[in-house]
């Protein structure tokens, strides 16, 4: 148990794993996914999977939100950036998404004047200090981004702002996982719940969860132990037949959400009707468009973009990752022609990608298997 | 871009835009706080707070926040990439 050693509380990280082997039924294979990305990298990172019991199986869910755009919105991202006069920013993960020919970099080296930005706010800036130039902001993200997307959004139009626009793909988290508990591959016991996009959100949207799937739900923190801790809960439900949504975070989720952020996004967004997902296909009402009073600001409108969509690389498999049926070494490519450098997929582009994860640390956990 | 950084609030510099300047491992940005009004009065100097993409997204207490941030020192590059950014970051 050498990674325990590194937890924070050694000792609980111990009585932790003890108990996690006492709720499991041998003979039973238990299907746990982490829905966010965070925690997958915590997962790999901390060796979290050799702490438990063989027959209780992490999967890594959609909750990355670089993993998840398709090809077809990196293609329209870019022929904005190609357009006279645009300055197109973005933030940094998702400068290297390949698109069908390339990615945000390959066109930043082609000539066109892209960004990459920390905030919504500093492509604000950017617009402010260059009138004369168009600046549009490639938003993604989930709950968690999305209101800072918006705010930044309602004060373009306060201080009318005119050569300022928001390419909106931001993504809710509820469908993806709807979709995934109606999906016939996979068969999940519960639910490791987002930490982050959950300080938004609340836990209240998760309560389907339990009621229409009778699955438990348990939103955790990044540490090893809240991980830890959380699996210990769902399987603790499972073991006692409950099924419900229990917050392990509470010293940062706080069971209603972010009440601010909610009103906030619900002024400035709306749910489109349906979303390309990478790897997922079409789900709807999973993504999010700017309301009428701020369609002005909406790039997509402004500048016309071609739209089209693109079919994921055949090479590729992330869409069976995103949904947890392959774990990312058993993707073909894996490896070979699909590194971090030179991602083929998006869940080795982001360090939260599971592949990406799992080529960072996941290969120490392997090698430790074989020896 | 997935992480969220604690970070101490050290002074509301822009009352009206609701930005206020946040010691983050002793890197000294603005970000904006606004999606925390109405939580229990509001953000203060002192307080800390989850940054995420230049905005403050919850209020936690001190320990939270030195326990969150060992964890991301942990994690290494990431989080130092994430600084990186942060300290690119020029919000007025
Ligand atoms: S190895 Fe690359 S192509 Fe294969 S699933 Fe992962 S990101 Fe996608």
């Amino acid at each position: 148990m050498r990674f325990v050693d590194e937890f924070r509380d050694p000792e609980l990280g111990r009585a932790l794993s003890g108990e996690i082997l006492s709720l499991v039924e041998p003979g039973r294979h238990y299907k746990l996914m982490e829905v966010c990305g965070g925690h997958t990298h915590s997962i790999y990172k901390y060796g979290i999977d050799d702490l438990l019991p063989a027959n209780v199986e992490l999967v890594h869910g959609p909750g990355c939100p670089v993993c998840v755009i398709p090809m077809g919105r990196v293609d329209d991202g870019i022929a904005i950036a190609h357009q006279d006069g645009v300055i197109f920013t973005c933030f940094g993960d998702m400068m290297r998404v390949p698109g069908s020919s390339g990615s945000l970099l390959d066109a930043k080296a082609a000539g066109a004047d892209i960004r990459m930005v920390y905030s919504p706010l500093d492509a604000l800036r950017i617009a402010k200090h260059n009138p004369e130039r168009q600046v549009v902001f490639f938003a993604i993200g989930f709950e968690t981004t999305a209101p800072s997307t918006a705010l930044t959004l309602k004060r373009a139009r306060a201080e009318h702002l005119p050569n300022f626009s928001v390419m909106c793909s931001h993504v809710t988290i509820v469908p993806p996982v709807r979709a995934l508990l109606e999906s016939p591959d996979l068969r999940l016991d519960g639910f490791i719940g987002p930490g982050h996009v959950s300080t938004v959100v609340g836990a209240r949207p998760f309560e389907f969860i339990p009621a229409d799937y009778g699955r438990p739900v348990v939103i955790s923190g990044f540490e090893p132990l809240d991980i830890l801790q959380s699996i210990e809960m769902i399987l603790r439900q499972l073991a006692a037949g409950r099924c419900e949504v229990e917050n392990q975070y509470k010293r940062v989720v706080p069971y209603e959400g972010n009440l601010r952020a909610l009103e906030v996004m619900a002024e400035v967004f709306e749910l489109r009707p349906h979303f390309e997902w990478r790897g997922l296909g079409f789900i709807s009402h999973s993504g999010l468009k700017l309301t009428e009073a701020y369609a002005e600001l909406d790039a997509e409108a402004r500048f016309s973009v071609p739209g089209v969509r693109v079919a994921d690389p055949k090479a590729c498999q992330c869409g069976e990752v995103l949904k947890g049926v392959i774990k990312p070494w058993e993707c073909k490519v894996f490896g070979t022609a699909c590194t971090p450098e030179r991602p083929i997929g998006t869940c080795m582009v982001s360090s939260e990608g599971a592949c990406a994860a799992y080529y960072n640390f996941g290969r120490f956990a392997r090698e430790r298997e074989v020896v | 871009m997935c992480l969220a950084i604690p970070g101490q609030v050290i002074e509301i510099v822009d009352d009206a835009n609701r930005l206020a300047k946040v010691d983050v491992a002793g890197v000294r940005r603005n970000v904006s706080i606004g999606l925390l009004d109405g939580e229990d009065g509001g953000v203060v100097p002192g307080d800390w707070v989850l940054i995420h993409v230049g905005f403050a997204i919850s209020k936690v207490d001190e320990e939270e926040a030195r326990a969150t941030r060992d964890l991301l020192v942990r994690m290494g590059a990431d989080y130092e990439q994430e600084l990186e950014e942060l300290k690119a970051s020029v919000i007025e």
